[in-house]
């Protein structure tokens, strides 16, 4: 009884995760490889040629995703830090209450957010308008459906999730630490870029993580913020399953999607040196 | 509160003052900058708007706080979004303790496997969660709606609820334990009067984030709703046609919830520690 407690506890669990993450993996597999339509129904023939096909046409718009994402994920990295890096070390006895204000926004809807970035930045909204009357901007100024909107939308919504990590890195470094470089001369600078830079790395990793892909699968900030110039791959994934109902070639390009996040998140491992992704990620 | 600086250190101690200076600036800008679109979507509650679309200041009203109802499908949708969040809640917060209590109690063969499956949980982007689901439910012939939504919302807070309560788990104390088996506790009295209270604050906030989690989600949801619509997701349907000013109250109404057991918890847990 003792030794089968561990695995009474972990059944349910164990299995929600098995039949809903894992098996649903083999079904999107399948369905990647079928022929056919939503009205006569879809065959199982093994068609490897959709992929060939879906990376041919939308190339473009997986390109698009990766640049958004890299680029958003490097500007919140730099905006990131020094924030995080103030809450860790000057944030005092208010530690915990900046954190919450940094959080209470998602307490919010995700689309609401998106959705209210889209009044304010609205050729006539609150922040265009009074300076286009105003004559300081010209009348044909534009933010929405543009380039720079979607990638600080998706910066603004991603945000927190490298604020945190970053934090929680740079809170664990020892004050007494830093403390002991000074004693030995090290100047203000040195024991920041020898000593609390390498010791907050994993937290940026993990901040990496949990901002790149998402930022990259989105499609929300895309859709609301976006224009046609800025399609994302998720866009298109979304509107093959639930518009046109292509399931053989959304399903091709949800794996595609998943391998090369995969690669690149492997990819990056070894460059940080660190040999074991899950190991950083648990920490 | 600072000392006052000794003469032949003054400069390099102003400097430094500066840039924390400059940094603490910074932080608040940031922090408006993330309360920026919060505020436009409570101000704009009270827009007193003729048309569809809510997007320039037309005045103050109330009114819109009196035609919440003006639009049923909405009103069924947030009571969606509701249930939908406490059900997955509730099943999460049970399956997810018990994975928790396991992996932070006992060491066990495919100890390693289960955290691998939960991280990929956690990593893998909602989308392709999404995607994979949906043809998961219609290769099985499953139609999408209701339960399925509850599925899928169980399973990616699952992860974060375990954590949440495994760490908690790890740093107990085992000899509170042992004491009250010594003093002849049985294994369930153990396990309800003295483990369980202990564990109960990451319990609390791991329900917490799955509510929260649940409550916010659009994409999993949109993928795997059907005809079932939930408050993002008629939100983000009306963005074609204008988002009416009881959208923004129904969030200013949820927001302030959220902030009201935020707060409380936070000060709860000041309190205990």
């Amino acid at each position: 009884m003792k030794r089968l407690a561990p695995y009474l506890l972990i059944l349910p669990g164990g299995l929600w995760l098995a039949i809903f993450l894992v098996v649903p993996m083999v079904f999107m597999a399948s369905v990647s490889t079928q022929e056919g339509d939503v009205v006569n129904g879809f065959v199982q023939t093994f068609n490897f040629s959709v992929y060939g096909d879906a990376l041919a046409q939308y190339q473009t718009q997986f390109l698009r995703s990766a640049g958004y994402g890299l680029v958003a994920t490097v500007v919140s990295i730099a905006l990131a830090y020094p924030m995080a890096y103030w809450i860790a070390f000057k944030g005092g006895n208010r530690k915990s209450t900046y954190l919450l204000l940094v959080l209470l926004p998602f307490f919010v809807s995700f689309v609401l957010r998106t959705v209210s970035w889209r009044f304010l930045l609205a050729d006539d909204g609150m922040l265009l308008g009074p300076l286009k009357s105003a004559g300081l901007l010209p009348d044909d100024f534009h933010v929405l459906q543009t380039t720079f909107a979607v990638i600080g939308g998706l910066i603004y919504n991603y945000l927190p999730f490298m604020i945190l990590p970053i934090y929680v890195a740079l809170e664990r470094v020892d004050p007494k630490v830093v403390e002991a470089a000074q004693d030995l001369y090290a100047a203000r600078h040195e024991a920041f870029t020898k000593i609390v830079l390498p010791l907050s790395l994993p937290g940026v990793f993990a901040g990496v993580l949990m901002t790149f892909v998402p930022m990259t699968a989105d499609y929300v900030n895309a859709g609301i913020l976006g224009g046609p110039e800025n399609t994302m791959i998720g866009n298109i994934i979304q509107t093959e399953y639930l518009v046109n109902n292509d399931y053989p070639t959304a399903a091709a390009l949800s794996f595609t999607l998943m391998a090369a996040m995969l690669i690149g998140i492997f990819a990056y491992a070894k460059a940080l040196g660190t040999e074991n992704v899950l190991e950083a990620a648990a920490r | 509160m600072d000392a006052p600086a000794p003469a032949g250190r003054r400069s390099p101690l102003n400097t430094r003052r500066l840039g924390d200076r400059l940094l603490r600036v910074y932080v608040w800008l940031i922090i408006a900058w993330l309360f920026l679109p919060i505020a436009v979507m409570i101000v704009f509650g009270f827009n007193d708007t003729q048309s569809k679309s809510n997007v320039t200041w037309q005045g103050f009203t109330l009114k819109w706080w009196g035609r919440l109802d003006e639009y049923p499908e909405l009103v069924t949708a947030v009571l969606n979004s509701l249930k939908i969040a406490v059900l997955a809640t509730v099943i999460t917060t049970l399956i997810g303790t018990l994975m928790g209590l396991a992996l932070g109690r006992y060491r066990f063969r495919g100890q390693g496997a289960t955290n691998l499956v939960m991280f990929a949980a956690i990593a893998s982007p909602e989308l392709v969660m999404g995607a994979s689901l949906l043809s998961l439910f219609i290769s099985a012939g499953v139609q999408t709606g209701f339960a399925t939504v509850v599925i899928a919302h169980v399973l990616f807070s699952l992860s974060f609820v375990a954590i949440t309560v495994r760490a908690r788990v790890i740093g107990l104390d085992r000899s509170i334990e042992e004491a009250a088996r010594d003093l002849g506790a049985s294994t369930w009295t153990t396990f309800w009067r003295i483990t369980f209270p202990m564990i109960l604050p990451g319990v609390v906030s791991g329900a917490l984030l799955a509510f929260a989690l649940s409550i916010d989600d659009f994409v999993i949801t949109q993928f795997t709703s059907g005809a079932t619509q939930t408050f993002p997701l008629w939100i983000w349907g009306a963005t074609r046609i204008g988002v009416p000013p009881q959208v923004n109250i129904l969030g200013t109404l949820i927001f302030a919830v959220g902030v009201a057991i935020a707060v409380v918890n936070t000060v709860n847990a000041r309190r205990r520690t």
